[in-house]
Order: C-alpha cells, then structure tokens, then sequence
C-alpha cells in the first residue's frame, strides 16, 4: 500500500490549464491524506516532464504517483514506465482532467471537479496492489476477414514473414470490389490484370488457408490467443472436383440477380461469379434453385451435391485483420433523383461492369433500356455523399472513378457528349490532379460546378436539372444515361461483425479505429486491426498501404513468443468463501471452478476480468485485483 | 442559489468511458456535476456501490456501459442491466426516486450521446431536488 504517493498535475499547455486552476488543485492535493508531494507542470508527457517525475520519486522517497492529465487511453503506458524503475507500475494511476474535465467544462466548476477526479485516482492508487503481468504464449496465426485487395495484401505480407494465415472471405470468390473494376486511376490499368496474380498468389501460398463462401460465426479470447468459429457455407458444388467446365450453367433453367455483375445481366442458379474466379469453382444458389437436377445429370465429375451441409471450422488465431469491405448506399433512397426504377439511371458500380470487357456488354457503353450507344451522359457526383439528408462525409474515391468513367466513355463513344456535375473536385493523390486536368481538357468533358436538383424521365430521356454555380444560371440537361457517383457506406453486415469481434462501428457505419490520427489501424481491442474500406471509404493505394500497415502490426505481435496480459483479474479468498457457486454462474468465461474443498478458484488463464463475480458475491470474498470493492467505495467517497 | 445535484458516474473502460473521452475531445460541453469512476465493465458495477453513493451524498447515480451484444466482457453489461433495475425496486421501497438512477448504453462512439445523456439526467436530478 502506498503511503508517500506524488501528485503530479499537467497543464497540457493550455489545454487543461486555461480551464482548470492547476495551482489549486496541487495544492488542494497536498492536503489530501497520503500524499506526500502535489505539484503541476507545463507538458508532464515531455522528456522533462517525465524526468521530473522521475526525480521527485528519488528525492521524495515516492511510493506511488498519481499524473492528472489525459485520457488513460492515452498515456497510461508512459507514465507507468516512467515509474517502473522505481516501483511496481501498478503504483501509478492516471486522472483523466482534460478529456473528462477541462475540455468539457468551465470555471470554478471544472476546478472543484479536477480535484475530486485526482483525490478518487490517489484513493484507488493508495490501495494498488503490485501486481506482476500475466504472460501469454502467442498463436503465430493470423485471421484475416475479407478477401477483397486489402485483405489479400494483409494476408500476403503476413504469410510472406513466415506464419500461418487463415483468409475467409463471404462470397464465392475472393477479389471484393476491386475484382469488379475495368480500369484504375489514374494510370488506367486494368484492374482484373493487376489483381488475379494476387488472387492467384494468395490462394497457392503454402501458408494461406483460403476460406471462401465462408462466414467468421464467433471470436472469443484476447490478443495472443483469440479463439474463431468459421462456417464453410455449403456451395452444393465439390470445390475439389468440379474442372469449371461450365456444363451446369448452360443447362440451368433458372436465372437469378448477378450480384456481380450488379444487376445488369442475369446469372444461372449455378453459377460463377466471374472467369477468374478464386477458388476457380461454381457454386450452387440454393435459394433460387428448383432443383430439377439437370446440373447433376450433366456434371461429369460428380461435383454436385444437394445435400452438402455447412461445415465448422475452429481456429487458434494470435491477430486478427478485418477487411470487410464496404457496399454502395441504396439509389433507391434518393427521392429527389427518380432514379429507383429507371434502368438508364445507374450506379458508378454498375459502370464499372459495363465498362469492363468481361462485363454484361463486354465493354460497350450501351443505354440499358434499348441497347443502344448513349450519345450523351451525365455523371452526378456525390449522389447520398456530402449531404445531410443522406451521407454527410465526402466517400473519397469518386471524384476520380467518376472522371475515368467520363474519359472512357469518350473512348469508347468519341462523338458522344459527357458531362459532370460536381460540388468541388478532390484530387489528393500522386497523378491524381495530373488526371482530372487530362479528362477536363484533353478529352473536353464538361465539367458543371453545381449540385444536381432534379432527375427525371421524360420520353426517351433523362433530364438532368442543375445550377452552374460559377455563372449562377440553371443548367438543363437531357441525357441517355445517367451515372451516379454514389456514396459509399459500411458493408451491411459490418454492426454484426464489430459484434462478434467486440469492437466498434462510428456513426459513419464504418469501423472504428483506436484514434483517428495515430492509430488510425488498430481497433480498440488489441489485437485488431483494420484495413481498407472497412475502416472508411479509400483508394486502392490507400487500402494497400493500409493492410500492409496491419500486417506490420500483426507481425510485431508474432515477434514475441509471449505477451504480458493485464493482471487485473479476480481472486477469491478461498478461507472465507461459503462454496454457494454464484460466481460460476455469472462468468461469462467459465473462468471460476470449486477446489476440492468446494471453494471458489479463478482460473488466472482464463480470466478477462470484467469484475461481474465481485459484484455478485454475496459475502464479497471475491474480488476484482486493484478494483477491490473498499478501493471503489474509497474513490466514491472523495468524489462527492 | 439554484441546486446543483452531485452525481457519480460509474463507466465502464470499453464503452461509456470511452464515449465520455470522446465528448471531451470533440469538446461537447455537459454539466460538471457528474464525477465518473472507471471500472472495467458495467458487471463490475456492485449494487452496494450505488447505495452506497447515495448514503454518501449522490442525489444522482449514473452507470454507463457497452449496448447489449457490444459488451467487452459478452455478457456483463446485462448483469448490470438487471441489477439497475431491481436496485430501482428497492431503491422505490426506500423512499429514493428511482428516476435518480440511471444506466445507459453509450459506445466509444457516441461521445455526442453521453453530452446529451448527462444533460438529460443532470435537468431530471435537478427536478427532484436534494436527497436528504
């Protein structure tokens, strides 16, 4: 128990000070039972902040340290190092002034509440106990959930250091949205050439385990040691013995929506999603199937199987990289453009398919409703983006698909007529400028700086209303198609997955990272990390960078054979305990067992600490370590 | 002098706590009424903690935790919930306005929520005076 404890107060610069008299609080600390020293500083974070403190335990013969400053969150780390030379670092604790004080509040109140925020921390830090970390061996294996450019690049790197990697993807192939691109910017090479070599490399590494039309059901455990349930769905198709023959498609009276190909041609209840497909095999849609069996009739290896069953597989995983991709918002949902049922009017995504060679036209632009060449097309950026009715964040990337789109129209329609509507133009990237200033110019898009009204059919066309803001005058426009930019959100499924893992999805609908700027890949829980669009909307360079950056995080994880746990579980008083069993049954981790005796025993390994069995312990003898129910009445005492 | 009611919050790390450090680097001003107390999961939350606050002086307890199927810990969340609400029973018995207890889910990134939150109960404490 630590009985000469330091106080030391940040003023953040002005951060805490300008709100929160600093001065007073030290000195109202002083006074506080137990402290030896109180006093405050300019940056305690710094380097002589934190020699200060270091030199005020020596000289003050310290034996515990209280730092009222940030957010745990954000520096509990470096102060309990700064006092790990001198004493267990379970003697230091943090008061979160600024977060929870100074930035939220004003005058003599946020004073008055600093204080009693830095005497519950000394109360708790007086009854710490020292405790040493609980040391976890490392699975060296690496789940990673989306099998799209971002997570096939994690998966890459992390295989290509020397561990094992599992790569589950939901769909029947891996590839994501990028499989699904024509061309990139800003150099316009085919995104189908750049990709497949991965996709192929991914699915023949010897140390990937690729799980296609598969699903994560459960994750359990912590960093180090996660636990996973994966379901293999059933494809109703032997991935090992069907030759991609494609007998079964042809003879397969059934036609179902092509996801793929976004709606724009029809697809067979067996099907494949696309030539290059990965793993290269077809898959049967048990939902739309009839099952008339003339697939299994035709099928020369057998490969079709009705009565497949999902199969389970559990894994042990030290890391976990999400990368689940993101879907496009609903066109449906903009009222102002009539757009819902109109086929001229079309998605960005859906674009992409026409413009690819493999796609329903094999790169002809063509009107949907008749086939025939649109001699004029109108592109609308930011459809649901930037806007406060829908999206209110800009989705990054369509500013600059949406002047590829209108430069390959005009390669493929050269006397045809483009025009784009757009609130400002978002080039942030290496050629990017370079590009839009090419697509404006050389290939004489119109380019319109105003958002678009109105969208409505009439007769044969489209026509486009909109305001010019640079001449102020209202633009009319009647078009043969007209392609919307719009705004991309969080995969539908990502609130089930941030479930599952425990982490958080923003109130964009995208994962939350652990901050915004520094740690801009870890999730909150360790051991997480995001990669790609899962996180927010961005460009494939940026999806790369971004799971390269997981898997150098999930690497330094596997560096180590072990790793420290916090040792802030429970400990029952086996002398005490009555043996009535309440805490087994409220643990949620089965962490609790009865000795021979018939008393309680917490299982160190298995233990989270969550404190539910405190709390429910009818004669308190068990107990959260340094979260003991006298420290906790301690800290609510000083802190009314 | 108008009343100004003393509350403490008791926040769990993964959630509340974490949405509460959100309010304050988004710097969404609230009542400094509420002193919070952090514990890692809202299970952790004994009722004795909550009574014991009020025979301390609370005229308000606010307990903050991760939304049902968000909690850190599985499952501790709904512990607390149904702890909150028979301690709102007796509290009734004893004369204490259950309205003075309060649990909430609030993410990591609802920093706007526990702005808005606090407010809320802070006017509802203040409504029904002091506790003594």
């Amino acid at each position: 128990m630590a009985k000469r404890i330091g106080v030391f107060v940040c003023h953040c610069g002005v951060n805490i000070s300008g709100t929160v008299d600093v001065e007073r609080v030290a000195k109202e600390l002083e006074r506080h039972p137990g402290v030896a020293l109180a006093t405050h500083y300019q940056y305690l974070c710094s380097d002589p902040g934190q020699n200060l403190i270091k030199r005020k335990i020596q000289e003050e013969n310290l034996d515990g340290v209280v730092v009222a400053a940030c957010s745990p969150a954000m520096h509990e780390e470096t102060f309990r190092s700064v006092c790990k030379p001198y004493f267990n670092e379970q003697r230091c604790e943090m008061a979160n002034i600024r977060e929870h004080c100074s930035w939220v509040h004003e005058g003599e109140e946020a004073t008055a509440k600093a204080v009693k925020i830095v005497k519950a921390a000394t109360e708790k830090a007086k009854e710490n106990e020292d405790l040493a970390p609980i040391v976890v061996p490392v699975e060296k294996k690496c789940l990673v959930i989306g099998g799209g450019i971002a997570g096939i690049q994690a998966a890459l790197d992390v295989a290509d250091a020397g561990y094992k990697v599992i790569l589950v993807e939901k769909d029947p192939s891996i590839g994501g949205r990028m499989s699904q691109l024509s061309e990139t910017f800003p150099t316009l090479d085919c995104s189908q050439c750049i990709l497949t070599p991965k996709m192929v490399t991914a699915s023949r590494h010897p140390n990937i385990q690729l799980l296609a039309y598969s699903e994560v059901m459960d994750v359990s455990g912590h960093v180090g040691d996660f636990h996973a349930k994966i379901m293999r769905k059933p494809r109703y198709v032997d991935e090992d013995a069907c030759t991609v023959c494609g007998q079964c498609e042809s003879v397969c009276p059934v036609t179902a929506p092509n996801e793929f190909e976004e709606g724009l041609k029809p697809r067979k209840s067996v099907y494949i999603p696309f030539p290059q497909a990965i793993p290269a095999t077809y898959t049967l849609d048990k939902g739309t199937c009839t099952e008339c069996r003339q697939c299994a009739n035709v099928c020369g290896p057998n490969a079709i199987n009705y009565e497949m069953q999902p199969e389970y597989v559990e894994e042990d995983v030290g890391a976990i990289i999400v990368a689940t991709g993101y879907d496009l918002y609903d066109k449906g949902k903009l009222v102002e453009y009539e757009c819902k049922e109109d086929r001229d009017i079309i998605t960005g995504l859906q674009f992409e398919r026409m413009l690819s060679a493999s796609g329903p036209t094999q790169g002809k632009v063509v009107k949907p409703s008749t086939g025939d060449t649109p001699k004029r097309i109108v592109f609308v950026q930011c459809a649901g983006s930037r806007d406060k009715q829908h999206m209110e964040y800009c989705s990054s990337f369509c500013c600059m698909y949406t002047a590829k789109h209108a430069l390959l129209y005009k390669h493929r329609v050269p006397d045809g007529e483009a025009y784009v509507f757009y609130i400002d133009i978002r080039a942030p990237g290496k050629g990017y400028e370079e590009f839009i200033t090419r697509s404006m110019e050389e290939e004489r898009i119109n380019y319109i700086r105003g958002k678009v009204a109105k969208i409505y059919r009439e007769g044969d066309k489209i026509v486009v209303w909109g305001i010019d803001t640079l001449t102020g005058k209202r633009v009319e426009v009647e078009a043969d198609i007209v392609v919307l930019a719009m705004a991309a959100v969080g995969k539908n499924d990502a609130q089930e997955v941030a479930q599952k893992l425990k982490v958080a999805v923003d109130e964009t609908g995208f994962f939350k990272e652990s901050h915004p700027k520094l740690k801009p890949v870890e999730a909150l829980s360790k051991g997480i990390y995001f990669a790609g669009c899962a996180q927010f909307p961005k460009d494939i360079p940026a999806a790369v960078a971004q799971a390269s950056g997981a898997a150098a995080k999930v690497l330094t994880i596997f560096s180590r054979d072990e790793l420290l746990k916090d040792p802030l579980i429970a400990v029952a008083d086996e002398e005490h305990c009555s043996g009535c069993g309440v805490c087994i049954g409220v643990c949620p981790y089965g962490a609790i067992t009865k000795t021979e005796k018939g008393k309680a025993r917490c299982l160190e390994a298995l233990c989270e600490g969550c404190g539910t069995c405190a709390a429910a312990c009818p004669s308190k003898n068990i107990e959260m370590r340094n979260y003991r129910d006298r420290q906790i009445m301690k800290m609510v005492e000083v802190a009314l | 002098m108008t009343f100004k009611p003393k509350i403490v919050a008791f926040l769990c790390n993964w959630c509340a706590y974490a949405g509460a450090d959100l309010a304050g680097t988004s710097r969404l001003r609230y009542p400094a009424n509420i002193v919070p107390i952090r514990v890692m999961c809202s299970g952790r939350i004994d009722p004795e903690f909550i009574l014991e606050a009020f025979e301390r002086g609370a005229d308000g307890v606010f307990v903050g935790g991760c939304h049902p199927g968000d909690c850190h810990y599985v499952s501790g969340n709904l512990r607390a919930r149904r702890r909150v609400e028979i301690l709102k029973k007796l509290l009734k018995e004893m004369g204490i306005d259950p309205k003075r207890l309060r649990l909430e889910w609030i993410s990591a990134s609802e920093g706007q929520k526990f702005a808005k939150t606090v407010q809320e109960f802070v006017n509802d404490v203040q409504g029904l005076h002091g506790l003594a």
